[in-house]
């Protein structure tokens, strides 16, 4: 590889010209960091600023880049399309400039932003000295097919979808045939506009299609019994019957819909059982798919007819969540009755009614045929006088017990996963969980265990904000009542959107780059095996359980699994794992490169450790609202807090940093971490700081971790500017004298 | 038994917006919206579902109708759009017609026995005689104190010209004929109110 | 010269409770150059208390008299209210005359015992409607000789001028253009959260404790925000407002007596007009507040 020849140029627009004294920062850039080539230029993102960079980069040889002008946040169409990866942004203007109130012309404070200016323009020469050209991961067995688990109306639209698409499918249905659980279904809910009439059944038309696509392999009466490798190297040993077929996939969507919850184990109040006129929503289904509207106890018409909502649902005793769609599958099948009986009733015992999306003009339609909500609850079932039951009911409207006489009650109860998970923060290695192979669905070759992580109540679910489909098993998306519960529609578009990121994936994967959110990343950890202790906690830590161990505990990298979010590096002990732009050593040394004033001039530092994804848009925005910050302050920008390596924090206090402030996102129930488990993870480090700051003998309220959200802009100069105060109280650091 | 939904079909069919009844999502805006809401036996709400759950004395003997100060607030809030205060007032007509209404209760009385019967004997209303039927519903005696009670104010009405002090006023020219049209209307609201 | 029909209603009438709203809205559409052209011979809109007695038919027949009536004498004119009842009776009835034809062929039945007929095509208003699309707030201003500076006003918009129908173009929650009709003679709009409340309306009559505890709190909300006048478009607030202050003191132990008047002896104040032009004589809570710029 050729030597690196870094350029350094600086942009003496929006005010920084003026601002700033440029000349100093040239001769920082040519005399102290000794780039070989420094330009500045009034309108570093015109044409013209553009073309100079370019011309260097032909003419003198200029193959890495450091652009002091703006956040790296913006003008990326500009500054971000230059033919090198060696690229850093030093930011004079957002984070620096517009936080520094110098219009007093107070001359003191425009030293500061020379300082401030100066230090950002040698922690960027420094990280990009420390950068190397990433070498993409590649493979010569990548696959680009997709492994679609599950046959029902998510599996198959995943499918068709992949297909469609022009990629291969395979596709794995553990019955004899396909269609799941919307197959066995008389009619469907409105799927599109005006949202008001039953549709006919989706899924025979698009079993024939799935059927009769060249590009989809399907496998019926078939489960899977082991899934190892990695995003375009899964190998998958699919068995049916007493054959073991192996496939190599690119990526894997999961979709075995749900099981429902076991009606016998239901309250004895709503008396499943008692009567085979108590019957579950999916019997009534089939009832009705087979034209037998009818008691089941005489065969009398079944003309009135009770639908209770929520049955085991949304209770602390049986299902704690809503399952999303029973309210609209209930006013479904009150609809068959009312459909079918001129003079028949229906009856929707509710909590909520919740019927989302266009749901609720379909609500509106079959209460303007006469469906009747009652806003309560069943006590107890008993027989009527009639035949049929007599169901008492707690009616929170009419304030008390009624009785009322109908022919059948129909219990909706609620989804449950289909999918084997465990809880993310207790990984259990391979060996232990051998018993509860036989029900898992993937049954994972990797370290952290075989079953999916979970979010929350079974379901496999990741970020749900920022990225529906995902799991934490990276190139294995589940989606429709697989990652958690929800109607036909839903799952239609939700089996759609799982198909492109399937496809999105074995794209990356075959260019080495990383999937979301570091989409693009060429770069991949790797580690000085020599130095390795087996301490095991990068295999551990891995929020997507990337790494696998070998016999000996050396951790065993997969690199298409990696989402490049650095906690292995920050989790290491002995900083021996490093991406090629990215390490311990180039943050520590950027700490190192700050200038810290000797004591006598009474000028703290802290150094602010801040998340790429939440804290510094948020401090950007900051900017952007001209909010003044400390200008005790020194951004390092981080990956993810789960890279944080405790080594900084000494580096830092042995530099003479006088405070830290580390900003990540919100960890927890409702964490915000892109990477799911680095700001805890983080948090969990820091505990330990203490240990650190003691034996340097200082304060451990120097260190502070926050929580900043990308919308915490308002909050942001309180935050920093108080915790500059307590530090500008404390004594100064004294190994500012080392 | 309840939910028997014969008297709901009935309503729906036969009382004012009835039949918008059946499309009550039960939110609750409409009682709290509603600036008598406090004193409503039943709130608007509930009244929808007493009817949709059969309750047909509960609904029709309660005083919750003639709470109604036709503020039309529960109309421009209600999200499924129901005409909820038309809805009301179609009940109360309801229950007074179906003689199930306390002939007595004080709003039902003034609306169908003096205000009605002011506007259709001259063809508009006589405020001062409106008041003096009002006030002596109860008798003489009680009539006097009412009207001491609010000496004050009628006083000063009748010194703004803003009281008659005749309360006898003349019919409009065209009685004859307004009176016909009123006895023809009536004649039709019969049959439908009876479910013709 | 403006021309339109015209609705008054049984409380405008001469020596009823909205004596002083006719009387000012004369003067104030005299300064505008309005003609405002009464159907002869009008029956009561049947009022907001009129279902009970009357049912459906029965009071919507009385609205489609006055319309047909209207028509008779003046076309299609724009027909124009100034009390919210009836302007809300005649919208309601116009509405179900054009959306139902049940309704209309009933009304039409009961019409012929009249020797009338009517099948819709007249367009109902607010006079406040008029001011404000056919005159313009430019205008409105324009008029002004004697700006109403200092005077503190909260604007009482209440129930029915505002629901279901409301003015075209404004809120339910916070219709806006009573206070800029403040703000257009000069004074200034008092911010308050009950500008929409009941009064009680026709309950006053019945339920009185209950209604006057709903002005009460109205007065209160006003009075404690700085209003030094209620200014109002409808009679029944006006009436309820003003006339109860006395029993309302009686029942809460309260001391209340501020003045409560319409829009539009505002104006005609605001315009130059004279005390007994803008009928301020005829309050019963005395309007001397005002006299400062009479």
């Amino acid at each position: 590889m050729e030597a690196k020849k870094i350029g350094c140029y600086i942009c003496t627009g929006c005010g920084i010209g003026e601002a700033l004294n440029v000349a100093a920062l040239e001769k920082i850039a040519t005399k102290e960091q000794k780039l070989p080539v420094t330009r500045t230029h009034p309108f570093l993102c015109g044409a013209e600023g553009l073309q100079m960079i370019r011309d260097d980069m032909a003419n003198e040889g200029v193959n890495a880049l450091l652009i002091a002008a703006c956040s790296h946040r913006v003008k990326t169409d500009e500054f971000e399309r230059f033919n090198t990866p060696l690229l850093d942004r030093v930011d004079l203007r957002d984070k620096s400039l517009w936080v520094q109130d110098i219009s007093s012309g107070n001359k003191e404070a425009k030293e500061d932003l020379q300082m401030m200016a100066s230090d950002y323009l040698r922690m960027g020469s420094v990280k990009l000295k420390k950068m190397n050209a990433p070498d993409p991961f590649q493979d010569d067995g990548f696959s680009r097919d997709v492994l679609v688990v599950g046959g029902g109306i998510a599996g198959l639209t995943a499918a068709k979808e992949v297909a469609a698409t022009g990629y291969r499918a395979i596709l794995v249905e553990k019955s004899a045939e396909l269609g799941g659980m919307v197959g066995r279904m008389h009619k469907v809910s409105p799927t599109m506009p005006p949202y008001r009439v039953l549709e006919e059944n989706p899924v025979p038309g698009l079993v024939a299609t799935v059927e009769g696509e060249s590009r989809i392999k399907i496998y019926k009466n078939a489960t899977i019994q082991s899934t190892k490798g990695a995003p375009g190297l899964f190998d998958v040993e699919i068995k049916n019957g007493d054959t073991v077929h192996t496939e190599r996939v690119g990526s894997i969507i999961l979709t075995t819909g749900y099981n429902l919850y076991e009606a016998s184990k239901l309250d004895a109040r709503l008396g499943y059982g008692s009567s085979p006129d108590v019957v579950t929503s999916l019997e009534f289904e089939e009832m009705a798919k087979a034209g037998q509207l009818v008691r089941k106890s005489d065969g009398k018409p079944a003309k009135r007819v009770m639908f209770s909502l929520c049955a085991g649902q949304r209770d602390a005793n049986h299902l704690e969540y809503c399952s999303a769609a029973c309210c609209t599958y209930s006013l479904k099948q009150a609809l068959y009755v009312l459909e079918q009986f001129q003079d028949g009733a229906a009856f929707m015992l509710f909590q909520e009614m919740r019927t989302p999306g266009q749901m609720e003009e379909f609500y509106r339609r079959v209460q303007e045929e006469g469906g009747v909500i009652i806003k309560g609850d069943v006590e107890q079932v008993s027989k009527g006088a009639s035949g049929g039951l007599s169901v008492q009911i707690h009616d929170k409207l009419l304030r008390g017990k009624e009785s009322v006489d109908v022919d059948l009650l129909v219990l909706a109860t609620g989804m449950i996963s289909t999918v084997d998970t465990q809880d993310p923060n207790k990984p259990s290695p391979v060996g232990q969980v051998a018993e509860e192979t036989a029900k898992s669905v993937l049954n994972l070759e990797y370290r952290q265990g075989r079953s999916m992580p979970e979010l929350k109540w079974g379901f496999p679910d990741s970020h749900f904000i920022c990225f529906p489909y995902e799991t934490r098993r990276t190139g294995i998306y589940a989606a429709g009542p697989a990652r958690r519960p929800m109607g036909i529609a839903e799952t239609v578009t939700d089996a759609t959107g799982a198909a492109l990121k399937a496809i999105q994936v074995v794209e990356a994967v075959a260019k080495g780059a990383a999937v979301h959110p570091r989409s693009g990343d060429l770069s991949y950890p790797s580690f000085r095996r020599e130095g390795c202790t087996q301490c095991k906690r990068c295999t551990e830590e891995c929020p997507f359980g990337a790494i696998n161990e070998d016999e000996k505990g050396n951790p065993l990298f997969n690199p298409t699994r990696c989402r490049r979010c650095g906690t292995c590096m920050g989790a290491c002990p002995q900083k021996i794992i490093s991406f090629a732009n990215y390490s311990v050593d180039m943050i520590g040394s950027m700490i190192k490169e700050v200038e810290v004033p000797p004591a006598d001039d009474e000028k703290p530092r802290i150094l602010v450790f801040a998340c790429v994804n939440d804290a510094i848009p948020a401090l950007d925005m900051v900017g952007q609202k001209r909010s003044a910050l400390s200008t005790y302050i020194r951004i390092v920008p981080l990956r993810c807090m789960g890279s944080m390596n405790l080594v900084w924090i000494a580096d830092a206090m042995s530099s003479g940093f006088d405070g830290i402030l580390l900003m990540g996102c919100r960890h927890g129930d409702d964490y915000q971490c892109h990477n799911v488990r680095g700001s805890a993870l983080a948090e969990i480090r820091l505990s330990k700081v203490s240990e650190t700051l003691n034996r340097l003998q200082l304060e451990s309220s120097r260190v502070k971790m926050v929580e900043v959200n990308i919308m915490d802009a308002d909050q942001l100069p309180t935050i920093i500017n108080e915790f500059a105060e307590q530090i500008g109280s404390m004594d100064l650091n004294p190994y500012k004298e080392f | 038994m309840a939910y028997d939904l014969s008297f709901a079909q009935d309503v729906y069919k036969n009382s004012e917006m009835g039949h918008w009844i059946k499309m009550c999502k039960q939110c609750g805006v409409c009682a709290g919206s509603c600036p008598l809401g406090p004193h409503w036996e039943y709130s608007p709400r509930q009244l929808f579902q007493l009817v949709r759950g059969g309750k047909k004395e509960e609904v029709l003997k309660s005083q919750s109708m003639w709470m109604c100060t036709s503020c039309y607030n529960c109309i421009v809030r209600c999200p499924r759009g129901l005409p909820i205060t038309h809805i009301v007032h179609g009940l109360a007509r309801y229950a007074s017609v179906k003689g199930y209404a306390d002939p007595n209760q004080v709003t039902n009385r003034f609306a169908t026995k003096i205000f009605w019967t002011n506007i259709v004997s001259t063809g508009r209303v006589g405020e001062a005689m409106l008041t003096m039927r009002l006030y002596f519903v109860d008798g003489l005696a009680a009539g006097i104190q009412r009207g001491l009670e609010m000496k004050d104010s009628a006083l000063g009405m009748l010194m703004t010209k803003r009281l008659n002090p005749i309360p006898f006023r003349g019919k409009i020219k065209g009685y004859a004929g307004f009176a016909a049209m009123i006895a023809k209307a009536q004649e039709l609201e019969a049959k439908r109110e009876a479910g013709a | 010269m403006k021309e339109y029909t015209f609705f008054p209603g049984c409380s405008s009438e001469k020596s009823a409770s909205a004596a002083n709203m006719e009387h000012s809205v004369q003067a104030m559409c005299k300064i505008l150059g309005i003609q405002l052209n009464e159907i002869d011979d009008w029956n009561c809109c049947s009022a907001s208390i009129g279902y009970a007695g009357g049912g459906q038919l029965p009071r919507l027949a009385m609205s489609a008299r006055n319309f047909a009536l209207a028509q008779q004498q003046r076309g299609t004119t724009d027909l124009v209210a100034t009390c919210a009842a009836c302007w809300l009776a005649m919208r309601e009835t116009a509405e179900r005359i054009e959306h139902e034809p049940e309704v209309r062929a009933d009304i039409n039945v009961a019409l012929k015992e009249a020797n009338l007929s009517y099948e819709g095509g007249i367009k109902t208003r607010h006079l406040v409607e008029v001011l404000i699309e056919d005159i313009g707030w430019e205008a409105l201003k324009a008029k002004v000789k004697k700006p109403l500076s200092g005077l503190k006003a909260a604007g009482y918009v209440g129930c029915q001028t505002n629901r279901p129908f409301g003015i075209a173009g404004e809120s339910y929650e916070n219709p806006l253009y009573l206070d800029k009709m403040i703000e257009a003679t000069g004074a200034t709009a008092v911010n308050y959260p009950k500008k929409v409340a009941c009064c009680g309306g026709a309950l006053m009559f019945t339920e009185v404790e209950k209604s006057c505890a709903l002005v009460r709190d109205l007065l209160q909300c006003a009075v404690d925000n700085g209003a030094e006048v209620i200014v109002t478009p409808c009679p029944v607030c006006q009436l309820n407002v003003e006339v109860y202050q006395g029993k309302i003191n009686q029942l809460f132990g309260t001391n209340f007596n501020i003045p409560v008047i319409y829009y539009s002896q505002l104006f005609v104040l605001s315009w130059g007009g004279s005390w007994e032009d803008a009928a301020l004589h005829q309050q019963v809570v005395s309007a001397e507040v005002l006299r400062r710029f009479a």
